[in-house]
């Protein structure tokens, strides 16, 4: 890649940075280059975390409706999947899925809810509140 | 710290190791940093899951660019990791009071200064640590692929450091016992050189090297391009995570191919080996065509062009067949 083809398109998801990547400057040799970004990386990682946002958005209706817990909304919400969670929490993967169902959720040890809130980076009311 | 020089780089890994190098008074590109550790590979790890989908990296696991400059420049790194986060933080306090810069592996979740859409739970982050600034408490971190240092509060950092999961930090952090010393370059490039064509070549798992984007390829032409049942939600979600490795995680762009070009060039200077500069060139061609494929599939992502696997895994195909033929090349010119 020449130094005049980095793209420079503004990307959105950098937030204002500049990336570097490394092109062919107008002597012939390879130099550090800050980028603005570009449309194709920004496709991929705004569809990550779109899908991300859907999981949530999905998780946040059924808690609503009562046939799913807040639990759930806030891990998609921490940008996690439940194999994660699990990781995180040091619990076996069944137990995570299982706890994410409402009525389980509701009956949850305070232990157990602590576990989860400083998995989440939450306090206990946060975590048991649907917004 | 006063005298410590942040420097942009591509790649956190090579960023901070080259930083630290340099630090302690040896001339150090972060192109230098990512090849003499042989640090260039493809893995296909289709076992491992991330958010439901295979693990796919273009270049060596983590921690290897550290390890792997311990030899060339006979440094000795010290690697420390702790149960009790406060202990893990004293510890830092402590190495920042005797002048030391400090390595650490956190995660990008947790640090603030990240831009909101690339927060995601990847743990092998590397920052340095060059001071603490004695006001606010803050820590002040050279983040190389940043354009300027940043701070982060003591309690932010520690949540970085410590947070678990795939790839756990558990703290770690890293300084060097003693001064660099320059190679022989004559010597320790061809050398590193060797390693990244056996890795590429020969390793003994077909998931590693040009066989693991042939793998990869196939596993991509395999994706259904017709809906039934959010097919092509996954289809879409399985190629763009690809595309997300290449040029977002770890960053490094077109899969570390022009960083490792840019190290072949400045090889070529330091070891005397002309031959050297024009496999430089003929890799970042290789690099752009890494580009052509990644903006193939962001196009049909946003349906821009019509979803179509098989061409995906034939352009994969096609950088295998490049990089068997060019690490092979590179491996005779030696």
């Amino acid at each position: 890649m020449d130094i005049d083809d980095v793209p420079q398109e503004g990307n959105r998801s950098l937030g204002g940075h500049r990336k570097a990547l490394y092109a062919r400057g107008a002597d012939g040799q390879l130099a550090l280059v800050p980028s603005r970004g570009w449309e194709a990386e920004e496709i991929v990682t705004r569809q990550a975390v779109e899908e991300l946002d859907r999981l949530a958005a999905e998780a946040q209706e059924r808690a609503r409706a009562g046939t799913g817990s807040a639990l759930e909304y806030h891990m998609y919400k921490a940008r996690m999947d439940s194999l994660m969670l699990a990781q995180v929490t040091r619990l076996w993967h069944w137990r995570v899925r299982r706890h994410l169902r409402p009525e389980v959720f509701r009956r949850l040890r305070p232990a157990l809810l602590a576990r989860y809130a400083e998995a989440l980076g939450l306090d206990l009311a946060t975590l048991t509140r649907i917004p | 710290m006063a005298d410590f020089q942040h420097q942009h780089a591509s790649h956190c890994e090579s960023g901070v190791m080259s930083a630290i190098v340099r630090h302690y008074g040896l001339p150090f590109s972060e192109p230098m940093a990512f090849g003499l550790a042989s640090a260039l590979s493809f893995a296909w790890l289709p076992f491992v899951k991330l958010g439901g989908l295979p693990l796919v990296a273009y270049r060596m696991p983590p921690k290897a660019i550290i390890r792997g400059l311990r030899k060339p420049l006979a440094l000795d790194m010290r690697f420390e990791t702790f149960r009790d986060p406060a202990r893990g933080m004293a510890r830092l306090d402590e190495l920042l009071a005797q002048g030391k810069v400090v390595g650490l592996q956190t995660s990008v979740f947790w640090l603030p200064y990240m831009p909101e859409d690339l927060r995601f739970h990847f743990n092998a982050h590397n920052v340095l640590v060059y001071g603490r600034d004695a006001a606010s408490g803050d820590y002040l971190l050279s983040d190389p692929v940043f354009e300027h240092p940043v701070r982060c509060t003591a309690e932010d950092l520690s949540r970085a450091r410590f947070a678990r999961g795939v790839l756990a930090p558990k703290g770690l952090l890293y300084y060097p016992a003693n001064r660099p010393s320059a190679p022989d370059w004559g010597k320790a490039i061809p050398a590193a050189i060797r390693k990244t064509e056996r890795i590429m070549l020969k390793a003994p798992l077909p998931l590693i090297g040009a066989r693991g984007i042939e793998r990869a390829a196939r596993a991509v032409g395999r994706l259904p391009a017709q809906d039934k049942d959010g097919d092509v939600r996954h289809s879409k979600l399985f190629i763009g995570h690809l595309v997300r490795m290449q040029e977002e995680i770890g960053t490094g762009g077109a899969g570390f191919r022009y960083l490792y070009a840019s190290f072949l060039e400045e090889g070529a200077e330091l070891a005397q080996r002309p031959a050297l500069k024009e496999f430089s060139g003929r890799l970042v061609e290789i690099g752009d065509r890494w580009r052509e494929f990644a903006l193939a599939a962001a196009r049909m992502i946003r349906d821009r062009d019509p979803l179509d696997p098989p061409r995906l895994a034939a352009m994969l195909s096609e950088r295998a067949a490049e990089e068997r033929a060019f690490f092979t090349d590179l491996g005779r010119a030696l």
